[in-house]
């Protein structure tokens, strides 16, 4: 087992070198984090069929920036959002994409879920025609193969190497880097597209499913809906976005002098296997400590945590509870949380809530979780940033936290370089 | 519908189809696929939305009928002419 990463050679190290991303936030790494630390929330009124009225996350980004408009109508909105961030996270790598070899490239994208949204149209549209199914859309298998997003992402940028998806709830985003690193170290491919997508505000029955569940929030001002350990909390907004990361071994990096975000100092993921919804903070602790072991740190050693809390009544106080197990004696880590700006973007939700903190590696702040007006005390803990960002200094390790249904759980750590 | 009420439709089909062309100076002796971006799937689209928008049923053995806008019109016009 890894135990840190100096331990390793440059060519097992895995790091960041580029990042591309959207949320409801923001359509870049710089508009991202510039909204986090003004408080500005993605969060606005939605409305989508059956369930009507409701709120979601809703992302703006330009589609047509790196596809055809044909493109956008053959492909899925997870694939979109794909293309859009590997093809801003290429950008950003500064990498001569032309003459990189595309058999070296391994695309490793994160999902919740996928083909829900296609499959919910063509059966409304299917209504219309009585259910026949001599109407039922040629387009429906390659749209919802659960590879999909991944394979426009290669479609789009003629990747010829491995891909796939990672079906992992909402520990997905955390999922597809980890992958991302392993198959990186395993020598299967020479640069990892890796991260996590979420179309999910197009499909009804994560609304509906979340509402049957007494777990969608809800509230007259959108921007304040999404409320992690506030008394007030009332459930998650869905949110679509996405975050792929460009990954290479630390010695193609430094070959090429590449611009170096941090480096994947360690990860774990393990499994509740307690109950199909309810978390195990038990598990959750054992799953950052199996990081901070594989990382070869301590609790202390950590500078910020980013959480997964989504703002549900139960969620939040076991995430609260498994981190005071493993950080309640640190005095030196922040604690803060993304989905209070964003809500709950799903499959992306991991890759997007680390990055969203990376940049406290150069500016040394802590972004809040906001809309605390009535701190939960069940989900009182030390150094959790609320309401405005915090500066502590220089800035060494991040720790994120994504968990999803199932009982699934994640944890990456990133460092400094 | 008349030949050039057809051809309007057929033209309606292609501007969702093909949103990245322009379809107005079509020539309609030439082959679709020469002159718009249409792969196979593309193509069925033709063939699916005349069966949702009209209930016009295509076989399969007759889709290169489909090729080129006068072959399409002169095609459909027995079956649309009612409609």
């Amino acid at each position: 087992m890894i135990a840190g990463p100096d331990q390793l050679p440059d060519s097992q190290r895995i790091v960041i070198t580029g990042i591309g991303l959207t949320a409801p936030n923001g359509n870049s790494y710089a508009e991202y984090r510039s909204a986090l630390l003004a408080g500005k929330s993605g969060v606005q009124n939605y409305h989508i069929r059956y369930v009507g009225d409701t709120l979601a996350g809703i992302c703006d980004y330009e589609a047509t920036r790196h596809q055809t408009k044909r493109e956008v109508r053959r492909g899925t909105r997870a694939g979109s959002i794909g293309i859009y961030c590997a093809s801003e996270a290429i950008a950003d790598s500064g990498i001569d994409w032309e003459n990189t070899d595309k058999s070296q490239v391994g695309v490793y994208i994160g999902v919740t879920e996928h083909g829900n949204v296609e499959t919910e149209n063509e059966v409304y549209e299917l209504k219309g025609y009585d259910y026949d199914t001599s109407c039922w859309s040629h387009h429906h298998n390659p749209r919802t193969v659960a590879n999909n997003p991944a394979g426009e992402i290669c479609l789009n940028r003629e990747i010829t190497g491995p891909h796939y998806t990672i079906g992992a709830a909402c520990a997905a985003g955390n999922a597809g880097l980890i992958q991302g690193a392993q198959m990186l170290r395993l020598g299967d491919c020479d640069l990892a597209l890796a991260g996590g997508v979420s179309e999910s505000i197009h499909t009804f029955g994560i609304f509906a499913g979340f509402k049957s569940q007494g777990a969608l929030a809800h509230h007259d001002v959108p921007a304040q809906a999404s409320r992690p350990f506030d008394k007030a909390r009332n459930g998650i907004v869905v949110a679509e976005g996405g975050c792929v990361y460009v990954l290479e071994r630390l010695s193609d990096a430094k070959k090429r002098g590449a611009k170096i975000y941090g480096e994947l100092a360690g990860y774990a993921m393990n499994t509740d296997a307690t109950d199909f919804v309810l978390p195990n903070p038990e598990r959750q602790a054992q799953c950052v400590e199996l990081a901070l072991k594989r990382a070869g740190l301590v609790a202390e050693q950590i500078d910020i945590v980013s959480t997964h809390a989504t703002g549900t009544t139960l969620g939040d106080s076991q995430e609260c509870d498994a981190l005071r197990r493993v950080f309640g004696k640190s005095t030196k880590t922040y604690i803060n949380n993304t989905k209070s700006f964003i809500g709950h973007a799903m499959g992306a939700a991991g890759a997007l809530e680390m990055s969203g903190n990376l940049p406290a590696f150069e500016d040394g702040v802590v972004h809040a979780t906001i809309n605390v007006d009535d701190l939960d005390p069940d989900c009182q803990l030390p150094g959790l940033v609320i309401n405005e960002p915090k500066e502590i200094g220089p800035v060494r390790y991040i720790l994120n936290n994504s968990f999803g249904m199932l009982g699934i759980n994640s944890v990456a750590i990133i460092r400094k370089l | 519908m008349t030949p050039a009420e057809i051809r309007e439709e057929v033209l309606d089909i292609l501007r969702d189809i093909a949103p990245d062309d322009d379809i107005s100076d079509i020539d309609d002796a030439k082959p679709f696929r020469e002159q718009l971006e249409l792969d196979s799937m593309d193509f069925l689209d033709i063939v699916m939305e005349l069966r949702k928008r009209h209930r016009v049923q295509i076989p399969e053995e007759e889709y290169t009928e489909l090729a080129s806008m006068a072959s399409t019109v002169a095609y459909l016009e027995p079956k649309m002419k009612d409609l």
